[in-house]
């Protein structure tokens, strides 16, 4: 009995990838700009240098990949726990686009953003 | 006087009574007495109609597990001293269908078993004459660890998602099938793909992880599933990419 071809390996890859990355990187965003330059460990960089460094290509590449994998991890692990937690999986369609869908529309608008910024 | 310890055991008696309930029996709390020698003091001393599964009592057969407390365990690998002053609640493993008392029908899981395929497949047997399949230390290292599921059934009660999706091909038996896609000497990594894949297969895993936590013989199953998601998506990837390739 052959099963028919599932796309979860792809959602999964993006789950993974989005996990990976998030939970290396964003301790790394969050220690700098949330705690050490508001505690002045470090000194602030100005406005000017700070939006010539994300206007680099690649800083918006970073951002983008970095923005928009974590939306996708999201989306995974929320659909898993509306299924599980919530016991909703009757609604897999409407959570699949929902979560998905959310994910994707986060990913267009951090698109538009890195793009035109 | 002898120290004693209560034992409330879930009983299940469908003939008599339509629904489980619970009976209490004092048993001896005796240092090195594991939860399986107060069954067999029950059912030897006290009330023979207590019905539950045991072989070897050394954690080599797998056929004691059940709930202890509320979580899964080899009851012959569980001291009863752990659980002085008590009492211990003995319940059959979570998630099965009862057939009496402690005693869990075990057909389910044979079937999930079989889907996962746990035996060497080799496209074409080689003939007596060439003698024995061989293989390394090393390549012997690498399914080892998966070779010593005992087919428990204990991760199978510690699995929140068995219990949500009866499709689950659940945590053992992807452990299983993992133990012969490691396997040098085996070639039925396609057919159990295409198998464990799909609906109920690898992808409803959540990592919840219990499974490795109860396991008494440190198969990892979560680990297996995890690894096993990784080829997977390997394996997908590379049918969208590169779809001209074909499978290896």
């Amino acid at each position: 009995m052959a099963a028919k071809k599932h796309n979860d390996p792809f959602w999964w890859t993006l789950f993974g990838a989005g996990g990976t990355l998030s939970a290396f990187l964003l301790p790394v965003h969050v220690a700098l700009i949330g705690i050490a330059i508001p505690l002045g460990w470090l000194e602030a960089p100005g406005y000017e240098s700070l939006r010539s460094l994300v206007e680099h290509p690649i800083t918006r590449i970073y951002l983008f990949v970095l923005i928009s994998l974590s939306l996708f991890h999201w989306a995974h692990r929320f659909r898993y726990t509306l299924y599980d937690g919530l016991m909703l999986k009757h609604l897999e369609s409407y959570i699949m686009v929902f979560c998905y869908g959310g994910a994707l529309a986060g990913t267009i608008i951090t698109a538009i953003l890195v793009i035109t910024f | 006087m002898e120290q004693t310890i209560t034992l409330q055991v879930q009983r299940y008696i469908p003939e008599q009574y339509p629904e489980p309930y619970f009976q209490s029996y004092e048993v001896p709390l005796r240092k090195k007495w594991v939860i399986l020698d107060a069954l067999n003091y029950i059912k030897d001393e006290i009330d023979g109609t207590l019905t539950y599964r045991w072989s070897c009592r050394m954690g080599v057969c797998g056929s004691c597990g059940m709930m202890v407390n509320d979580r899964p365990a080899l009851t012959c690998a569980t001291f009863l001293e752990e659980y002085a002053p008590g009492p211990v609640r003995i319940t059959p493993l979570d998630y099965f269908g009862i057939i009496r008392d402690l005693v869990v029908n075990t057909d389910d899981f044979m079937g999930k078993l079989k889907r996962a395929q746990p035996w060497l497949i080799t496209d074409e047997a080689k003939p007596l004459s060439e003698g024995a399949y061989k293989q390394t230390p090393q390549e012997k290292a690498e399914y080892e660890q998966y070779s010593m599921c005992i087919n428990c059934m204990l991760c199978y009660s510690a699995c929140p998602v068995v219990g949500l999706e009866p499709d689950f091909v659940g945590p053992a038996a992807i452990a299983l099938a993992q133990r012969y896609n490691y396997d040098s000497r085996d070639e039925g990594e396609d057919q159990r793909n295409e198998e464990l894949t799909g609906e109920g297969g690898i992808y409803s895993c959540t990592l919840v992880g219990e499974c490795s936590e109860v396991c008494p013989k440190a198969v990892d199953p979560a680990g297996a599933i995890q690894r096993y998601k990784a080829t997977g998506a390997v394996e997908w990837w590379q049918s969208v990419l590169m779809p001209w390739k074909g499978k290896s």
